[in-house]
């Protein structure tokens, strides 16, 4: 089992090897393409092994599109208002759970149909994003921070990699070791298999549940912020444009398994990184239109999802509210 | 439970959402120092206070009234359907090209270049749909995915393809021949508008009369049952996709054949954008019903026109808008909020109150 894991690894770091250079010799510069697919991983993988822990407890939050947009935008206003950036991300932080936390409550307390409040997160956010940029800057829908209030990231002599690049990292490996191998991640898939049981065994599965769904709005939070913060340097009104969703295809395809779901975000990433860079290196972006190479990361998701979808397995109560008998 | 009680009972929980949303937004009105009723008051005369006002309402509700159509069909089937938005862009592409380039006598063209829009959006729905019956992959995020991928694509295809020479910020407009009357003078609400109610209206009949029907509505309540019962779950789930994409082609057919000024798509896209998302929040209010969504619609496209007025009179960002449905859409989400209340007036009544 472990010998075909490294196995499969290995393979997948030779070819990923191969597909460099020859990107190399083609005429991209690798180590702007490394950083840029790194920048673009690290939201998903934040929001996608957030909500991992959220579905392995048994409630789905399609909000994460929703959380992104509107913790970015309190991540600049609060950076800004400070002077601080890491007091920005903090925030996105901050407000992340707090909405995870609502979400939590409804779904669990309220019985609410969870799809359909994912969903009203998200229209939620394509109103008050742009109607909260406008009533606090007075501009439509853009907004440049001053360079201060950024978060720079750490330079190494290869590559500038973000610290919370690194903590995703971690992170992924925290919490994977969280959920197989301690009570409390035992007591949060017990949620979603047998919530019976855990109920039976005098566990609150309202408070088990409503932890998870803090914890994915609080990941995603902090990736929300990390976008203008760390990574674009501004606020758009649609900064995450599709993140949110494409951290749930990271999530199905990773099968809820937080360190697969870091090596799926950096394929999701590289994939954007490949179209940024697409976009900008002479020779390349004349011939390819410019609108044509956004596509792509859209595109590779739906192929990435559609191959590995089938070894995806949830939890057995997911999405359900929980009824004691 | 007589019939005047009962119809009371379906409409007061769409009511009471839509009090919760209003209330909520007022809160993040007053929060930023904007004054909630004046707001309140521009947004609801602003919307049906006139005859013209109404029309205008009216020309916002034709196409969230389909966009919701596409949301609720898949609703009854059992499916977030959520890429009403990406099939709306493909079906004004559609009606643009068919619209602007064919030369056809009128009302031949009207027709065709309409029946080109339903059918660029139908096009758009069909990976999904398959994706969905093939590999499983769940509709939220294919058809996000394809939204994505039709606001890249269209947006290239106006700018680089469709542009009209010299006004690169828009399409071509569509030749006379392909444009639907004004009903009334001053105001943008055309005969496409008929169209539309008939296509709810048909997708009600449809739903409630024919076989093809009845087993899409069978699979949503229980797909075991269904399947038990020998109901093809590949063609219910295809079948609602698709209609949904007829009915959001429409939508983007509708904003380029029958809505002035400009007869075309804006290489921002502006004049199509949101409709589709602004689809599942009518559908929701609507109780997912296309009678209801009509009715819905109404009072979403009001909220659509009036915001301009809230904008001038109270300086409420017109933006809001789109937070008091989301807000309405997750009070209609959560049954227990009603439940509470409904204990209530029933702990009233045996107090004697």
């Amino acid at each position: 089992m472990r010998a075909r894991y490294l196995i499969r690894l290995a393979a997948a770091a030779s070819s990923f090897a191969i597909l460099l250079t020859v990107l190399s010799r083609a005429g991209f510069k690798i180590d702007s393409l490394i950083e840029a697919s790194l920048l673009a991983m690290t939201p998903l993988a934040l929001a996608a092994m957030g909500e991992a822990v959220n579905e392995k407890g048994g409630l789905v939050n399609i909000g994460l599109e929703g959380i992104f947009l509107i913790s970015a935008t309190i991540g600049v206003y609060a950076a800004e208002v400070s002077g601080n950036g890491w007091i920005g991300l903090a925030a996105g932080f901050a407000v992340g759970a707090f909405i995870g936390l609502i979400f939590g409550v409804l779904s669990v307390y309220g019985k609410a149909d969870q799809i359909i409040v994912g969903i009203g997160i998200n229209i939620f956010a394509i109103g008050f994003v742009p109607y909260f940029i406008l009533a606090i800057w007075g501009v439509p829908g853009i907004h440049i921070p001053p360079k201060e209030v950024l978060v720079q990231r750490i330079n190494t002599p290869i590559i500038n990699i973000s610290h919370i690049t690194i903590l995703a990292v971690i992170l992924a490996v925290l919490l994977n070791y969280m959920l197989k191998r301690t009570p409390l991640g035992l007591r949060i898939r017990a949620a979603g298999e047998a919530p019976e049981a855990l109920d039976a065994a005098g566990v609150s599965i309202a408070r088990t549940r409503i932890f998870g769904a803090v914890v994915s709005g609080a990941l995603t939070g902090l990736g929300g912020a990390f976008m203008p913060l760390v990574w674009f340097g501004g606020i758009v009104k649609e900064i995450s444009a599709g993140r949110g969703f494409i951290a749930l295809a990271v999530l199905v395809a990773s099968g809820l398994d937080p360190l697969k779901a870091l090596g799926f975000a950096f394929l999701f990433g590289f994939a954007e990184g490949l179209a940024y860079v697409v976009a900008i290196t002479p020779g390349i972006k004349e011939a390819v239109p410019y609108h044509l190479v956004l596509m792509i990361p859209y595109i590779i998701t739906l192929v990435v999802v559609a191959i590995f979808i089938g070894k995806a397995s949830f939890p057995k109560s997911i999405g359900k509210p929980y009824k004691r008998e | 439970m007589g019939f005047a009680s009962r119809a009371l009972e379906t409409v007061a929980q769409p009511v009471m959402a839509l009090a919760i949303g209003l209330a909520v937004a007022a809160l993040l009105m007053a929060i930023y120092g904007y004054d909630p009723v004046a707001a309140y008051r521009a947004l609801f005369i602003g919307a049906y206070g006139t005859p013209e006002d109404l029309m205008e309402s009216i020309a916002f509700a034709v196409p969230i009234m389909l966009t919701g159509i596409t949301f609720a069909i898949g609703l009854k089937a059992g499916l977030f359907n959520i890429g009403a938005e990406g099939q709306l862009y493909m079906g004004a592409i559609g009606a643009v090209i068919a619209g602007a380039f064919l030369s056809l006598p009128w009302p031949l063209h009207v027709i065709v270049a309409t029946l080109v829009g339903m059918l660029f959006g139908l096009l758009w729905s069909v990976v999904p749909a398959l994706l969905k019956v093939f590999r499983g992959v769940h509709e939220v995020i294919s058809t996000i995915m394809f939204n994505w991928i039709a606001f890249y694509l269209a947006t290239y295809l106006v700018l680089y393809r469709l542009a009209e020479p010299g006004r690169a910020e828009k399409t071509y407009s569509v030749l006379e021949t392909a444009r639907y009357g004004i009903l009334f003078e001053g105001t943008s609400l055309t005969s496409v508008v008929f169209v539309a109610l008939a296509f709810v209206v048909g997708i009600h009949i449809f739903l409630g009369q024919t076989k093809a029907g009845f087993e899409l509505r069978t699979y949503g309540l229980n797909p075991d049952a269904a399947k038990f019962a020998g109901i093809s779950e590949k063609k219910v789930i295809v079948l609602s996709f698709l209609i949904g994409g007829l009915a959001a082609g429409l939508a983007g057919a509708s904003q380029v054949l029958g809505r002035p000024p400009t007869w075309a798509l804006y290489g921002t896209l502006g004049n199509v954008v949101k409709l589709g998302f602004d689809g599942i929040g009518v559908a929701l209010i609507g109780r997912n019903h296309p009678i209801g969504i009509i009715f819905a619609s109404l009072f979403v496209g009001g909220l659509l026109h009036g915001g301009r007025y809230m904008e001038i009179y109270a300086g409420v960002y017109s933006e809001l808008v789109d937070a008091v449905t989301g807000l309405i859409i997750i009070a209609l989400a959560v049954p227990e909020v009603f439940e509470v209340i409904k204990r209530y007036r029933l702990k009233r009544k045996a107090l004697g109150g």
